[in-house]
């Protein structure tokens, strides 16, 4: 130990050594600072693949629902497969976030974990797929608003260039619905990020579990749990503060 | 009968919204080259006849051949047509998230398959031939109205279409901008592009019409050279509709 902590150490007053024991306890003692940092590092890899997932199905299902909403009268009119495909894809889409978002995600996790993938051991792997399926129900509503939201007009002059359908979604809508839904995307992602603290349940390290694991070993709640909440809250606000500024460089081109 | 020199041809257009038939029937013929300026009473179904032209609205009867081939087959390929077909919009529609460089190439790098110098290229030109080459890499918000209708007119050019449609493109200006817009077009329609116009701008049909339609309630009501129609009006809804706007 350094010895100007040696010094502040013996002239403290005793709670402050109370504190500093505390720490070294939960923490110093048996590396399990490290604990915490293999927690994180869970954390963080679920989320960020589960967000990815998500925005995926997310971009999948928004599209069938508006190419739903919006021309099945031509379908209906052309009729044959493409009328019966769509109105197909629609359903499951529908059904897909009814169930969705009506169970709780710590029960989709231990569907996933116990019942689905049972027979697989990759609990990590797993966990990235119920959160991503979970999270893709939500963003795919926020993409619908986001699509929806943006003028007819683009539609149509992408349209008019010769784009087909999909490549006026992909050059034209989506690009401007990014903008758009971008505030309400990092609140997705803010919750999700909290959302995989139920990832202990299928026996998964992740940064809370970590915390635990600490106070089950030392039999002390306070520093283990408080710490896991501080570096929760950091990781928010540090997300919210890169976001802004993406949010200022993308807003340059509306002036 | 159909010559070489015909464009676009429509047979018996129709369309209806529901019960409302917008369109009872429209035959036209239109050549290679011709200014078709397109007037007519609000309502009366002239948007909807040339959005029908590029199915931008699905016709619910009739047919329309464009170069010969007939493009409400539903086995046609209307995205290839459209290529052919440039539009420009009454509120310019262009692309807020690009600038205007970009609105202007992506459609032929994507499409055309154009490498980026050369669809750059030719976007340059044909924004210094309009007067907006140091606009190049403004946003479309940075521009005034005219700039914007200016900016749409060649971004629909850089695809090299077979035709050239307006929809009302002065509608939504700043009446000191719309010299501005009229002055590209009648550019355009000297360079000899075949062009549609629904337009209440009834100067600039006497000056650079080949043909006026007057539309009314969703028919030709009646179709002439320019001085013809206005001097010499026939019908009496047009004698009415001129009496109006003139």
């Amino acid at each position: 130990m350094a010895e100007w902590f040696t010094k502040f150490y013996t002239q403290a007053p005793e709670w402050v050594q109370d504190f500093c024991d505390d720490f070294k306890l939960n923490f110093i003692d048996g590396d399990k600072w490290k604990w915490l940092l293999d927690g994180l590092k869970m954390t963080l890899i679920i989320t960020f693949f589960s967000v990815l997932l998500g925005i995926v199905i997310g971009v999948v299902l928004a599209i069938i629902r508006t190419t739903h909403d919006k021309n099945i009268e031509t379908f209906k009119k052309r009729g044959g497969i493409g009328y019966i495909i769509i109105k197909i894809l629609n359903a499951i889409a529908n059904i897909y976030l009814t169930v969705i978002r009506g169970t709780p995600v710590v029960v989709q996790l231990l569907i996933m974990y116990f019942i689905i993938f049972a027979s697989s051991r990759n609990s990590t792997l797993i966990a990235i797929v119920a959160f991503g399926i979970n999270s893709g129900a939500y963003v795919a509503e926020i993409f619908r608003g986001g699509i929806m939201s943006i003028d007819n007009g683009q539609f149509e002059a992408g349209r008019s260039l010769g784009f087909n359908y999909i490549q006026t979604m992909i050059y034209i809508v989506i690009p401007q619905m990014f903008k758009v839904v971008l505030p309400t995307l990092c609140n997705e992602f803010i919750v999700l990020l909290k959302e995989t603290s139920v990832a202990g349940y299928v026996g998964i390290a992740d940064l809370t579990k970590a915390g635990d694991l600490i106070r089950g070993r030392t039999f002390s709640a306070f520093m283990p749990l408080i710490a896991v909440a501080v570096i929760y809250l950091v990781i928010v606000m540090l997300f919210t503060w890169l976001v802004g500024k993406l949010e200022r460089r993308l807003r340059r081109s509306d002036h | 009968m159909t010559t070489n020199n015909t464009l676009i041809k429509t047979e018996n257009l129709q369309k209806s919204f529901g019960k409302i038939d917008v369109l009872k029937g429209i035959d036209i013929e239109i050549r290679k080259g011709e200014v078709v300026v397109v007037i007519g009473p609000s309502g009366s179904g002239k948007s909807t006849f040339l959005r029908c032209l590029n199915r931008l609205e699905e016709p619910t009867g009739g047919t329309i051949i464009f170069e010969g081939a007939d493009i409400t087959d539903p086995k046609s390929n209307i995205n290839l047509h459209r290529q052919k077909m440039g539009m420009v919009f009454q509120q310019f529609n262009l692309f807020p998230h690009m600038t205007v460089l970009k609105n202007m190439t992506v459609a032929p790098i994507k499409l055309l398959g154009l490498s980026k110098q050369d669809a750059e290229a030719r976007a340059l030109e044909l924004l210094d031939k309009v007067g907006l080459r140091d606009r190049a890499d403004a946003y479309p918000s940075q521009l005034s109205g005219g700039q914007k209708q200016r900016v749409a007119i060649v971004r629909a050019l850089c695809m090299q279409p077979q035709v050239m449609l307006f929809d009302e493109p002065t509608s939504a200006l700043d009446p000191e901008m719309v010299g501005e817009v009229l002055a590209v077009m009648k550019d355009l329609a000297k360079s000899g592009m075949t062009m549609v116009v629904v337009t209440h701008e009834m100067g600039f049909a006497k000056e650079v019409a080949d043909r006026v339609l007057f539309i009314d309630e969703g028919i030709i009501m009646e179709q002439g050279a320019p001085n013809e129609l206005f001097e010499n009006p026939q019908s009496a809804r047009l004698k009415d509709f001129l009496g109006k706007v003139l």
